[in-house]
């Protein structure tokens, strides 16, 4: 795969005027579909966590047609339901003088400049009305005695603006969202298709007009057809393999209609939560986060001697451990943003420090100790704040945070790339949108604790609704026939890809062993940090370890009954394209910002050094390949479309934790 | 780290037509710090290389939150760890030479799939019926208009956190799905936002989960001891008298639900 730079620009479209007048001025200047024609038209959601869930139901609601699919056995399983930490709104509840402005300006801030301020000014004013939407649900938010809402500082903001529900912040939320779509289910306005899987786009004279799919139960592939198709399908972190993402969470949907003409933009922007359970062993599977709250309360340190690395940390005095982020950060010290956490996690334990047992030849943890905390408020105390954590923590691990320190190592978690969206969170395929994790839009570089689910339910609850209403009125009805040649075509492309996993010439590796192998290539070379020179070492080994994959990936079974492994096969065989495209942006990237680190760019004590003249652009990157046969080897040229991004509220600065 | 070699017996079946039986497996070289599916993960990843057919088995988040797992493990629902889930449960809980008996949940409610994969959208359609305040996106007044006391809202929170994993269900000798239906009753009843339609969705709920299939209620409590989230009986005794009390003030109105389309 080679640069083509052509650098065509993009549009975001957004309407003109001041920032805090544009989603206003988006509502007033949208056309309407009157109710009794909404039935009319049909939308297809893909994906049912916060944003596709909170869409489906919207969309039911308001009387489209609305098909629903998920790859899990329930809408109610999707991904979303994992995240612990919180929600933030900009409700100032706490009068400590929060404001949907500030929130605006930290989350351009912390997204290092490279995100699109209008969409995430919209963020911060929606914001407000997720928290309404979600109480008026009965989601058990955090409260006081009094009655009213609790707040909590989050990820190291300067205000208490986060919701939360214990360390079920996002399970709350989602059966909130679930539970609005159950009830468009019983009423009729949203047909749901769950174990099913989205393995195709149907595009029909450049207009996205279903999707074709896979039942994961009987194996039988069917077109669906509508007037518009939404993916809410999440994230790509699990193309690193291991990850804090649910083993099912894949890019299949989004890859495969990128493959179909929708851009694919900011791919190496992937973030690395700094606070994981680090691997125990080459069986691991996962890695399970821990909330970065504990971060309020524990100190972050490994020895400062190599000879005690193995050493109980209990028997390790205080002078001779390192607290490497209170001594190289001291006015954020254990509270630093999560990109500059997990580098300098790395940093320590690339240096020699790292703590715990002996993983394929390195040690790969640094302590997370709560002593200074339990000695300061009880056992008590703690137990209450992060109870449910530290048990967790125990039954994985089988050490008990009470007395020794917790090891922590970052994890791959969540990923600010994926489909670029214009203003209205329509892809570069006319009639395709893309909400939530699944589109680029809102984090720029990097991702604040508690915006995800924010962004979520932002999308899902009032974007897609009235984007998804707007275009429609645009487009008026139109039917397509089940027996279009596009449709038929789409469905042998995936019928013979299917076929293909299955009878690979020389079968001899699982589909897990090639998603490892992807994975630590990506995860050496396109983790944490990057160089020039190791990124187009990746470019060169994984067009061989694709090759490697179709000539001997064994899928036992047939297509046409349920097989897990032939569902694992064909996204791994995606995160093989993915996983170059990433090395590949992140190559383009010549530029450290946010989560990319690109070891030529650092200051002199080693942060990110932002390129803004060169590189204030969000990279969306066009497909130039055959859209129908997946990539064997070498993969097509990929162009580049750039948009370049303006800061006329929050002016680019130096992020400074010092 | 301790290595553990285990002869499973794990119960093989095609679909829900399909009689099954035990296939006996060893999973030999086991890390104590494997969970139990990584365990389960290593059995089949061999499987795959000899081209048989693996062990099929629900996962997804495996962090116990998304209640995706299940399987009985030795007669125990999500097997020996209290207040565990059968993804958090790890192999230190075992010994080698152990023989571990792995069966998927049963129930009349819930026909497998294959091998350890059961349908459970039975509690779907339970929800469906009625698990839900019937809120309009957009319309919510602000969110401090509705104050609700701490204890109030925190007796909701420990409904809430079912994760809809249908253990109960698997550890009643009854298959009743009690629990899990009064756990959404009470998180949403005990509510303030949830009283406008409190009898009506009990009411609703219960015909339900009746039409489903699943059995009664007789307090054996075995699905408080198999729940991985705690959650208690005591929602049970709340759940039926709501329901009694709402078939008193509505006795005509004892809803009638569909019963399930893909009932096998």
């Amino acid at each position: 795969m080679s640069l083509s730079h052509e650098s065509t620009e993009l549009n975001s479209g957004e309407p003109t005027g001041p920032i805090e007048g544009l989603w206003d001025k988006f509502q007033e200047e949208m056309l309407l579909v009157s109710p009794a024609n909404k039935r009319q038209y049909s939308v297809i959601m893909v994906g049912t966590g916060l944003a596709g869930a909170a869409g489906a139901a919207t969309l039911g609601e308001l009387g489209y047609q609305v098909k629903a699919f998920c790859y899990q056995d329930s809408p109610r399983r999707a991904h979303s339901i994992a995240a612990q930490g919180g929600i933030n709104g900009a409700k100032n509840y706490q009068n400590d003088g929060d404001s949907i402005y500030r929130l605006f300006y930290d989350t351009v801030k912390g997204g290092d400049f490279r995100s699109r301020e209008s969409n995430v000014y919209r963020l911060a004013e929606l914001s407000v009305e997720i928290i309404d939407q979600a109480v008026a649900q009965g989601v058990p938010f955090a409260r006081e005695y009094g009655g009213l809402l609790d707040n909590r500082s989050f990820g190291g903001a300067q205000v208490s603006r986060t919701f939360y529900a214990r360390g079920q912040t996002g399970q709350q939320l989602l059966l909130g969202a679930y539970q609005a779509l159950a009830r468009q289910i019983d009423a009729g306005t949203v047909e749901m298709h769950s174990r099913t899987e989205m393995l195709d786009l149907i595009v029909v004279n450049d207009r996205a007009r279903g999707i074709v799919t896979r039942n994961l139960v009987d194996g039988t592939v069917e077109a669906h057809l509508a007037d518009c198709v939404v993916l809410a399908t999440g994230g790509y972190g699990n193309a690193f393999y291991l990850s804090t993402n649910a083993k099912g969470c894949n890019a299949t949907a989004t890859w495969r209609s990128h493959r179909r003409g929708a851009l694919f933009a900011n791919p190496c922007f992937t973030q690395i939560h700094p606070t994981c359970i680090p691997q125990a062993g080459a069986f691991q599977s996962k890695l399970t986060l821990m909330s970065e709250s504990l971060r309020n309360d524990g100190r972050v340190w490994v020895p400062k001697n190599r000879d005690d690395i193995s050493k109980d940390p209990v028997s390790i005095p205080d002078a001779e451990r390192y607290y490497y982020l209170e001594e190289r950060y001291p006015s954020f010290g254990n509270l630093v943003p999560r990109d500059v956490a997990s580098r300098a996690a790395k940093t320590v334990c690339d240096d020699g420090f790292g703590v715990g047992p002996d993983v394929e030849g390195s040690r790969r943890a640094v302590y997370l100790d709560f002593s200074d905390a339990i000695g300061r408020l009880g056992e008590e105390k703690i137990s209450e704040r992060y109870g449910n954590l530290f048990d967790m923590y125990q039954r994985i691990t089988g050490d008990n945070p009470y007395k020794t320190p917790m090891r922590i190592y970052p994890a791959s978690h969540y990923t600010m790339g994926g489909l670029w969206v214009d203003y209205s969170l329509m892809t570069t395929v006319d009639g395709l949108f893309a909400t939530g994790e699944a589109n680029f839009s809102d984090h720029g570089a990097n991702r604040l604790g508690a915006s995800a689910l924010m962004q979520g339910l932002a999308d899902g609850y009032f974007v897609t609704a009235y984007a998804v209403g707007n275009y429609l009125a645009r487009k008026g009805p139109s039917k397509l026939s089940m027996s279009n040649p596009e449709v038929k075509h789409t469905l042998d492309v995936v019928n013979s890809r299917i076929k293909r996993l299955l009878s690979a010439p020389d079968p001899k590796h699982t589909p897990d062993y090639f998603h490892r192998k992807i994975g630590a290539i990506i995860w050496e070379q396109c983790g944490m940090s990057r160089s020039g020179a190791g990124l187009k070492q990746a470019l060169e080994e994984i067009p061989k370890l694709r090759e490697q994959f179709w000539r001997e990936v064994s899928v036992p079974g047939s297509g046409s009954a349920f097989n897990q492994t032939l569902e694992k096969a064909g996204r791994v065989s995606d995160f093989m394209e993915l996983g170059e495209l990433m090395c590949l942006d992140a190559l383009d990237r010549d530029e450290s910002c946010g989560a990319h680190f690109r070891e030529e760019h650092q200051t002199e004590d080693g942060e990110a050094k932002r390129n803004d003249e060169e590189f204030s652009y969000a990279a969306a990157w066009g497909f130039k390949g055959s859209p129908d046969d997946p990539c064997t080897s070498d993969m097509p040229t990929h162009e580049l479309f750039k948009e370049h991004l303006e800061f006329d509220y929050v002016k680019p600065s130096m992020r400074s934790y010092k | 780290m301790r290595k553990l070699n285990l002869k499973l017996h794990v119960w093989r079946q095609n679909g829900p037509d399909d009689g099954g039986s035990f296939q006996t497996l060893d999973a030999e070289n086991i890390s104590d710090h494997a969970s139990f599916l990584e365990m389960l993960d290593v059995v089949n990843e061999k499987l795959v290389e000899e081209g048989k057919d693996p062990i099929a088995f629900d996962h997804d988040c495996r962090e116990g939150i998304c209640g995706s797992c299940g399987m009985v493990i030795n007669g125990q629902a999500h097997g020996p760890q209290k207040a565990t889930t059968a993804c958090q449960l790890h192999m230190r809980q075992f010994e080698s030479g152990d023989e571990l008996w792995i069966e998927p949940w049963r129930a009349n409610a819930f026909p497998i799939v294959k091998d350890l994969v059961v349908d459970r959208s039975a509690f779907d359609r339970i929800v469906q019926a009625g698990g839900y305040i019937s809120i309009r996106t957009g319309s919510a007044p602000d969110a401090n208009e509705i104050p609700v006391g701490k204890t109030h809202a925190d007796a909701a929170f420990d409904a809430a956190a079912c994760i809809g994993c249908g253990a109960c269900v698997a550890a009643c000798p009854n298959a009743s799905s009690s629990l899990f239906v009064s756990a959404k009753v009470a998180h949403l009843g005990v509510l303030p936002q949830g009283q406008p339609e409190r009898f009506d969705r009990v009411r609703k709920m219960v015909s339900q989960m009746d039409a489903e299939g699943f059995g009664s209620c007789t307090n054996h409590r075995e699905c408080e001891a198999a729940c991985p989230k705690e959650i208690r009986v005591d929602y049970i005794a709340r759940m039926n008298r709501d329901f009694v009390s709402a078939t008193l003030r509505a006795p005509n109105e004892v809803a009638q639900r569909k019963a399930p389309s893909t009932q096998r």
